[in-house]
Formats: C-alpha cells, sequence, structure tokens
C-alpha cells in the first residue's frame, strides 16, 4: 500500500511538471513557435515535417543538428526533396517575426529557427502552406483556454448551487437536484450541439469563445454541483458546525470558516477531469466548423482539414494537433487519478 | 410471512412504475429545457430567406406565421406538444415533411451502431475486468491498467480519425455511409456481409472508446466483493478458480455494473454521435448536425429527444435487470 501511494505522489509530480511544461510552451507560443500562424508558404503546400539531421551527406557529424531546405519535385505535385548541397543549423534565439510574449511585451525573439530561405517545419504544413507546429501551438492558447475558462464556469456553478442546496435543503434542494439529475442523463454532446444551434452562427472570434465557453461550462455544472452538495450535506451536521452556530455565526461564516475547505479536494479532482473533456468539447464543436472557425487556429479546426478524403489518407502529419489533444488529456488525467488517491487516503 | 409474500410480489411493479413515471418527467424537463433553449435563438430557419432579394419580407413573414414562429414561447410548446401526439413531432423546414418520418430511420441506424457497441464492450470488458481484478497488482493487471489510461486519454474523435486511417490506408474495408452503392442488388446474404463490414469502423471506435471505463468499473467492483469472507469460504471448500470468479464472485459484483449500464448508454450516444459524423454512417449524428446548420429547430428538438428516449430506455433496462439480479430491490420497501 505504502510504495502505491509513494507511486502515485511520483507520477502526480511527473504528470504536474509535463502539464506545467505543455502550459508554458502554449502560453508563450509566440517564442516557441517559429513563425506566424497566419503567415502563408503558397509555394509549399503539404510539406512532410522537416527531419533534423546530424550526420550530413559526406558523414560528418555535426553535433549542431541542421537541416535540408525543402524543394517541390518537378514531376509530382505536393511531393518534395531535400537539397542536399547545402546545410542550414537550426539556431537557438534566432530574432524574427514580431510578436507579444504572453500578449503584452513586444518582442522578435524565437527559442529556434533556420536561417533563409530554408524553413523549419516541425510538424509540416498545411494547404496553404503554414507552419503547423506553430498553429498547433497557438491553436493551444484558444483550446486550452476555453477547456480551463469553461471549467472554472462549471465548477463556480456547481460550487454556488451544491453549497446552496446542501446547505439549506428542502425545496431548493429537490428541485435543484432534480434538474442537475436532467443534466447528467442528457447526452452532452447533442445538448451542446442543440444549445450552439440555437446560438447565432456567424459572430466574431472572440464572441464566438465566449459564447462556447459559456455553453460549455453551463451544460457541465451538474456532477461537480452534486458532488459538493454531498460534501457539505455531511459537514453541516458535524458538531463544530453545531458549535460554531451556537456562539452565534452566521451562515455565511460557516460556509466560508466549516464547509467550503472540505469541498477543495473534490473540487480539485473535477477539475483536473473536466478540463481535458471541456478541451475535447471545444476541439469537437471547432471540428464540426460550430466553433472558432478559419484563419483563427484551433485544436478543432486544424483537425477538421482530416475530414478531407485526401488529406486524411496522404498527409499523416495533419495528425498532429491530435498528439497534442491525447498528450493534455493524458496529463490532466494522470492528475486527476493521482489527486483521486490522496484523496482516499485522506491526505488532502 | 404471508404479508412480506405479498408485497414481494407488489413492489417490483410499484418499483417499475416509479421508474417509468420518473422517465416521463424526465422527458418533459428535457423537452422544456429544449423549448427554453430555442427561444435565445436570436434568427431562424427562415432569416436566410430575407437575404435573398427575390423573395419578399411579406412571404417571409407568411412563412414564420404558418409555421407558427411567430407565437410567443408557451404556445409553441403547446403546438408541438399537440403534434407529439399526432405523432408527427414537429415540422422540419428544410426537409418540408414531419420530423417523425425523418428521425425514424436515423434512430434506427444510431440504434444499430450503438446496441452493438455496447453489447460488444460489455462482452470484451468483463472477462478483462474479472481476470485483472483476481491477478491484483500482478504484471496483467498494471499492463491493463496502463493500457486502460492511454486509451482514456485518447478522444472519440482521434480514434476514430485513426482508424479511418488504418482502414484506408489498407484498403481493408469500405468506407463511408451504411452500405455500398447497388446494395439493394446484391442477395440477402451479401447484404449481411456489406452491412458488418461497413459497421466495423464505427463500432470498434465506439468498444474502444468505452472499454477503459467499464474495465476499471468491473475490477473495482469485483476487487471489493474478493475481499468478502464468503469468498474467502467458497475457495476454502476448494471451488475452482474461474467457477469461483463468474459464478460466485460476478453476480454479487453485478450491481453497480448494471447501474453504470445504463449511465453509460449516455456517454455511448454523444460518442456515436461523433463517430456518425466521421465515418458518414446515417444516424442521428449527422441529421442533427445539418439541422443546426440550417436551424431546424423541429429537427434539432426531435433528435434531442430521440436521444434522451435511448438514454431513458437503458436506464430502465438497467433498472429490469437490477430487479432481476438483485433479491434486496424485490423486497425492498423504499
Amino acid at each position: 500500500m505504502k510504495t502505491r501511494k509513494k507511486n502515485s505522489k511520483k507520477r502526480l509530480i511527473a504528470a504536474a511538471i509535463f502539464l506545467l511544461a505543455l502550459h508554458l510552451a502554449i502560453l508563450l507560443a509566440g517564442f516557441v513557435a517559429p513563425y506566424e500562424p497566419a503567415v502563408q508558404n503558397r509555394d509549399f503546400p503539404y510539406v512532410p515535417p522537416t527531419r533534423i539531421h546530424f550526420i550530413d551527406a559526406r558523414g560528418h557529424l555535426h553535433l549542431r543538428p541542421f537541416i535540408y531546405q525543402a524543394v517541390a519535385r518537378a514531376d509530382s505535385l505536393y511531393e518534395y526533396t531535400e537539397a542536399r548541397d547545402q546545410e542550414f543549423p537550426v539556431r537557438f534565439f534566432v530574432s524574427g517575426s514580431k510578436y507579444k510574449i504572453a500578449g503584452w511585451m513586444p518582442s522578435h525573439t524565437h527559442l529556434f529557427g533556420v536561417n533563409a530561405p530554408a524553413q523549419v517545419f516541425l510538424a509540416g504544413t498545411d494547404n496553404y502552406g503554414r507552419d503547423q507546429f506553430s498553429r498547433i501551438l497557438y491553436g493551444g492558447q484558444i483550446s486550452l483556454a476555453a477547456g480551463l475558462l469553461a471549467t472554472t464556469v462549471s465548477l463556480l456553478l456547481g460550487l454556488c448551487l451544491g453549497c446552496i442546496s446542501g446547505f439549506y435543503a428542502g425545496w431548493i434542494d429537490e428541485s435543484a437536484m432534480r434538474l442537475a439529475e436532467l443534466f447528467l442523463v442528457l447526452p452532452w454532446l447533442y445538448v451542446l450541439l442543440a444549445v450552439r444551434a440555437f446560438l447565432p452562427l456567424h459572430i466574431s472570434p472572440s464572441q464566438t469563445f465566449l459564447l462556447l465557453v459559456a455553453v460549455i461550462g453551463t451544460i457541465g455544472w451538474a456532477r461537480p454541483a452534486r458532488l459538493v452538495r454531498g460534501i457539505v450535506l455531511s459537514a453541516r451536521s458535524r458538531k463544530y458546525v453545531t458549535a460554531s452556530r451556537g456562539f452565534g455565526a452566521s451562515d455565511a461564516y460557516i460556509l466560508r470558516r466549516h464547509v467550503l475547505p472540505h469541498t477543495y479536494g473534490t473540487l480539485l479532482t473535477q477539475a483536473a477531469l473536466l478540463v481535458p473533456q471541456y478541451v475535447i468539447a471545444e476541439v469537437t464543436l471547432s471540428f464540426f466548423g460550430l466553433g472558432l472557425s478559419e484563419p483563427k487556429p484551433s485544436w478543432g479546426n486544424l483537425l477538421a482539414n482530416l475530414q478531407q478524403y485526401n488529406v486524411l489518407v496522404s498527409y499523416w502529419w495533419m495528425f498532429a494537433p491530435a498528439l497534442a489533444l491525447v498528450l493534455v488529456s493524458l496529463g490532466y488525467l494522470t492528475v486527476a487519478n493521482a489527486f483521486h488517491q490522496q484523496l482516499q487516503s485522506g491526505s488532502i | 410471512m404471508m404479508p412480506s409474500m405479498t408485497s414481494g410480489v407488489k413492489s417490483p411493479i410499484r418499483y417499475l412504475e416509479r421508474r417509468a413515471i420518473h422517465a416521463l418527467l424526465l422527458l418533459l424537463g428535457a423537452s422544456l429545457l429544449s423549448f427554453l433553449f430555442s427561444s435565445l435563438a436570436p434568427g431562424s430557419f427562415f432569416d436566410e430567406m430575407k437575404l435573398n432579394p427575390q423573395i419578399s419580407p411579406e412571404t417571409v413573414a407568411a412563412l414564420r406565421a404558418q409555421y407558427g414562429l411567430d407565437q410567443p414561447l408557451p404556445v409553441r410548446y403547446v403546438r408541438w406538444v399537440k403534434s407529439v401526439f399526432r405523432g408527427e413531432w414537429g415540422y422540419s423546414f428544410a426537409y418540408n415533411q414531419p420530423v417523425r418520418s425523418l428521425l425514424m430511420v436515423r434512430a434506427r441506424n444510431t440504434l444499430l451502431l450503438t446496441t452493438l457497441a455496447m453489447a460488444l464492450a460489455w462482452l470484451i470488458a468483463v472477462p478483462i475486468g474479472v481476470w485483472i481484478a483476481s491477478r491484483r497488482g500482478r504484471w496483467d493487471d498494471q499492463l491493463a491498467s496502463a493500457s486502460t489510461s492511454l486509451l482514456l486519454s485518447v478522444p472519440e474523435l482521434v480514434l476514430a480519425l485513426g482508424l479511418l486511417y488504418l482502414v484506408i490506408r489498407t484498403h481493408a474495408l469500405p468506407v463511408g455511409g451504411m452500405v455500398s452503392t447497388g446494395f439493394d442488388r446484391l442477395g440477402s446474404w451479401e447484404k449481411v456481409r456489406d452491412l458488418a463490414a461497413h459497421l466495423i469502423v464505427p463500432v470498434t471506435t465506439l468498444v474502444l472508446a468505452s472499454l477503459p471505463i467499464l474495465i476499471r468499473h468491473v475490477r473495482a467492483s469485483m476487487m471489493e466483493v474478493l475481499q468478502a469472507p464468503f469468498i474467502q469460504a467458497a475457495r476454502g471448500h476448494g471451488i475452482g478458480r474461474s467457477r469461483l470468479l463468474f459464478c460466485y464472485a460476478l453476480p454479487a459484483a453485478a450491481n453497480p455494473l448494471i447501474s453504470l449500464f445504463g449511465l453509460s448508454v449516455a456517454g455511448l450516444l454523444s460518442g456515436s454521435l461523433l463517430v456518425e459524423v466521421i465515418t458518414g454512417w446515417p444516424g442521428l449524428g449527422p441529421l442533427l448536425l445539418e439541422a443546426c446548420f440550417s436551424r431546424d429547430i423541429y429537427v434539432v428538438i426531435g433528435v434531442v429527444m430521440a436521444s434522451t428516449m435511448f438514454m431513458i430506455l437503458g436506464s430502465l433496462l438497467a433498472d429490469v435487470m437490477l430487479l432481476v439480479a438483485d433479491p434486496r430491490i424485490r423486497t425492498d420497501h423504499a
């Protein structure tokens, strides 16, 4: 048992570090991405991921990795070879296009890059020759932010309704829980699409984003609300609550001081479970074309390229956003699992 | 003895009655909720027409009046409920026909896909879950838990696209839709084969997506039972391992699993929507998506109601199974 607990703690730390790095990379997309997400290279559609070399054509080992420039083959469309005659070393902290670090500090230093005319496409390019790696990073900003914000909305709603319902009981509790049951029973994707169907289709990207967050977050309030209600219900009948009531404590004080702290562990676990679910929800909507649309990248509309048969079959690197999605869910679910185990062993 | 006997006969019916009323209330709630959301809609199907200079605003207004869209929400709701009782389920603007006729075929296809996926998923999950519960902490348990966590973090969207990629690359199976062209000319045996070939990708996706959760739950509830004294006793009597697991422990662990069966229908339906759209399976999913784009509100409401009904049917089925499996519920008055 003890080793199991230790293992779970180790796993928690590893997953947390991994998630932190991932979020940081996405937050600092401008710095990590070598190019701007909207820059098109019309001459280079569907370039496969650039290979990083260490050994050149003459068999010499280079300590600094280098790439070859991609050139279109003359005989066929959308096929490329490497121009082996000139090596382009991968340079770090190069200056390139202007961007703002995390949205406010202007800068033009990028983590890595190569000298012109070569270009490095770590995850290949799309139909307009846009660098997919950069687009995945920038798209992650939207997808992750949507997931995180929607989770906040859900948890806040769940916390409020759960507290009220558990603390005051009676008809409020009864009606809130019936409503929660209704929300739990409905297949979420159907509801999500239906609600989206009733909202305007053609609005500005920022409006769409807020709308998505609101819709996704609102639909998921039921589960956290029920969990919180259960905890509040059991905390309410503790002796120290009765005691503090006897000392004249107000409801608000009791809730804040004696009841809420019990919910933190559960809320944390729920958050770790909900974030990947909501990221996937945003991705799904954008994939269907009901979320954010081009040219703003999101993991959903990046994946939507795969709806075209020829893209799905011929350009495997268009699956790269899916990998990012899987990594994010894996990270969060591992954290959620570890939280859950710690919660059960009573250390949160 | 006598009173408990009579209540033992009466209460399962009352139990089912209560569950059925509950289900009806849920349906009512779902329809109210959909209508409430639909009233948030700023535009309607006919707004696109307004952009067309050849259609006069009066025509659009007349059409709106004809379909009752100019009425207040309660009136629209009552009209809709009436049309449900007439068996029409509202009227589709885009298809120009009652919603029910649209829904029936699509619902049948979705039902085929989901029941098949569900049955397969449980058939696979139960033996695996039971087995790894009995091997707690050994290599196969750890392998299973690692692979379920990995599978859990692959969303259905990615699973479906990945499978589709594999199938197309290997040319192993026909892709897209439910049947091949020229289906009508095939013999009945070939028809079944063709349908089965089209079913493989969507069903596999759904099974893979629902497996990890099912396996985990089977394992967890088996673990609890395996620690019970009666299992020790049975082992002491020299009952064989597989007989012990499947004939003694599994029935005792079945209760939470049956409840899970009812709950898992919702997740399966959501997954099915996605898979249907991606693989072109003509179920409720593509219909809903089309209706979303054309703002065909009664079709949207109809699809949501149909999916809710599946959901409720699933949980009613679970209730019946619980009744059969657990004698405690049969005699319980609560």
